[in-house]
């Protein structure tokens, strides 16, 4: 459940020499490129950090992942029909079998059909909360770093208080308050996680407002505003979309840990967590494998996905490791 | 120095207050108000209205606040209806055992993820590296829950190694009796936090590597091993103190599921169940006290940061 992500992955020290030529540090095969071709022909950004995106084995098997995880949630109930809604207690705890393939629950819900259920909630709570926070935590940062002065002091202590508070207990206390449907879950989860969107998105506002061409922006008579949202968050935009990668698994993780101490998605509705939560009674039981591990390592092969793919994308925008 | 550690200071009052506004804000997000959640949807309006007089909800925000950052300043976190004690009563019960679980997970992965993380730096983009980092992926990716039911169900039910159950009793000394029931707690937190440190240990070292004073140390003959432990080590080490300090509140998150698994008579378990009975002054009062420890600790990062390393002091 951890709020801070996995630290920034940084180049092997034996390829540091390289650096007199490509202006930054380079990955190995990088380096042996720019050997063959020192003098490439300029590249768009966007292709030059791909290069490097792809050059990530592990992302790229991650993306290959999370399209399958999603087709499965989202374009499976179409082959596989289940009745996800009414209980069938005739078949309580079956086992797996062809016309059950991966089980029941206790209650007598078809595991597979179920899987693909709750992964929609847990896939569309994680995207949406990360969207939200994404988004008010950036209009946030930026204002507040592009004016500066007093009023960004006001407004960064504001973000501390809401940070210092333990993000899991907040999070608690405003479940038990709204006795949250899965709609009001996405903005119970944003609610307090914007906060350290905002910090960063600040922290490079404050850079990028120094530059000539957000200063050109006055000089020529456009607005704050226009600054902001046509020059300062573009700029930002590879920071913005890394930690929105890390948000969605980390409101997952959160939405599955809701989910344990029953104060999650509210039945019939369900998510992966509470799914595994609710296999979790079994454990002691033995033999009920498929209530626990299917969810379990949905959630598992989801969140280090996205944590992989956050991971490169934070290379990919990294311009010290693109080729100049 | 001086003036640093005074803005400083001067920083962490106003976020205190801001905490505190944010909190009675909280209060009264409850639907129909703090009186009506612990009353129950059934208490009728005069009940509500006798209540709301009696606890001064009828009074103006401004005068509530006042009252309540008096109360707050002497001490008093709340009555909990529900537990038909003070918070603070149940705080000083509950808080010491928590100590004991965050300190002990805390040390555990420590020991591990310091030298393990200096093993993946040195080491690095080996089959070992990579072994360890799939297993630090999978501290981040694994719900808390799974991670410590999964040891319940393998040392504790399956092969009867450890009881499954947390060490019960109400005083710091019964729990500390009963080490055999530690081990699952403290190993399952343990390994959340490994992750943290792992990590970050690699890449700190890492960066340290390819610094100038490593050059230099080198190029003055000292040897590989004195390179790692008696400079780059070092230097690594400031700034796990400062996360140490920043980590306060995914400390406490981890010990929340962590005691409801193991049944841990802590300030987590009573946490979930304040959640559970709607018992809003459990929960406002320790979450205050939560906030307040991660204040400190913030503060006690920066400093230890600004003792450890002078370049922050002149900036």
């Amino acid at each position: 459940m951890s709020m801070i992500t996995p630290p920034p992955e940084t180049p092997p020290a034996e390829l540091a020499p390289a650096e007199a030529d490509g202006g930054g540090l380079l990955t190995a095969v990088e380096a042996a490129e720019l050997g063959l071709a020192p003098a490439a022909k300029p590249r768009s950004m966007l292709r030059r950090g791909w290069e490097v995106f792809a050059e990530n084995k592990l992302a790229l098997a991650s993306i290959g992942v999370l399209v399958f995880i999603v087709a499965f949630c989202f374009v499976g109930p179409l082959f596989y029909h289940t009745d996800q809604v009414h209980t069938n207690l005739s078949e309580t705890l079956c086992t797996p079998s062809t016309s059950h393939l991966l089980g029941c629950n206790e209650l007598g819900y078809d595991e597979l059909g179920r899987l693909m259920v709750g992964g929609q909630t847990s896939l569309e709570v994680g995207v949406a909360a990360a969207l939200v926070s994404v988004i008010v935590g950036t209009l946030y940062g930026a204002i507040s770093g592009f004016i500066g002065g007093t009023f960004d002091a006001f407004l960064m202590r504001v973000v501390d208080a809401g940070l210092a508070i333990p993000y899991i207990m907040v999070v608690i206390i405003l479940s038990v308050v709204f006795h949250p449907t899965t709609f009001i879950m996405i903005f119970i989860i944003a609610a307090f996680y914007w906060l350290g969107v905002a910090r960063l998105v600040r922290g490079e506002t404050l850079t990028l407002r120094t530059r000539e061409y957000v200063q050109a922006v006055k000089v020529i008579g456009g607005g704050r505003g226009r600054a902001v949202v046509r020059h300062v968050v573009p700029n930002a935009i590879g920071t913005i979309i890394v930690q929105a990668t890390f948000a969605i698994a980390d409101s997952i993780l959160l939405l599955a840990g809701l989910g344990f101490l029953a104060l999650g998605v509210q039945p019939p509705a369900t998510d992966w967590g509470s799914m595994l939560s609710n296999g979790l009674n079994y454990l002691e039981g033995g033999g009920y494998w498929w209530l626990i591990y299917p969810p379990g390592i949905a959630i598992i092969l989801t969140c280090i996905a996205f944590n992989f793919i956050g991971d490169a994308l934070r290379d990919a925008f990294e311009t010290r490791l693109q080729r100049r | 120095m001086i003036g640093y550690l005074i803005r400083r200071l001067f920083q962490a009052i106003l976020v205190t207050f801001f905490v505190t506004v944010i909190t009675l804000l909280l209060v009264h997000l409850f639907p129909g108000g703090p009186v009506r959640a612990m009353l129950g949807p059934r208490a009728s309006a005069a009940q509500v209205a006798y209540f709301n007089k009696q606890y001064g909800f009828n009074r103006p925000i401004y005068v509530q606040y006042g009252k309540w950052i008096w109360q707050l300043l002497h001490g008093n976190l709340g009555y909990s209806i529900k537990l038909n004690q003070t918070v603070a009563s149940e705080l000083t019960n509950r808080l010491p055992k928590t100590i004991i679980l965050v300190g002990l997970g805390t040390v555990v992965s420590l020991l591990f993820g310091i030298p393990l993380g200096i093993y993946q730096a040195v080491r690095r983009y080996t089959v070992g590296d990579y072994v360890l980092t799939g297993i630090s992926f999978l501290g981040y990716a694994t719900p808390t829950f799974f991670i410590a039911l999964l040891l319940v169900e393998w040392f504790a039910v399956d092969s009867h190694v450890f009881p499954p159950f947390a060490p019960q009793g109400d005083t710091v000394g019964a729990v500390l009796s009963q080490p055999r029931a530690l081990v699952l707690p403290v190993l399952a937190y343990g390994f959340l936090l490994y992750a943290l440190w792992s990590r970050y240990m690699r890449s700190s070292v890492m960066d340290n590597l390819v610094q100038d004073y490593v050059r230099t140390a080198r190029a003055k003959g000292a040897s590989e091993r004195r390179v790692l432990w008696g400079h780059v080590f070092r230097n690594s080490l400031i700034s796990i103190v400062t996360l140490l300090g920043l980590s306060l509140p995914t400390l406490v998150a981890g010990a929340i599921f962590i005691e409801v698994v193991f049944n841990y008579p802590g300030m987590g378990y009573a946490f979930y169940q304040a959640a559970e009975n709607v018992d809003y002054a459990t929960l406002l009062g320790f979450t205050l006290v939560a906030t307040a420890a991660t204040i400190i600790g913030n503060l006690l990062a920066d400093v230890g940061y600004a003792v450890l390393d002078p370049r922050v002091r002149y900036s």
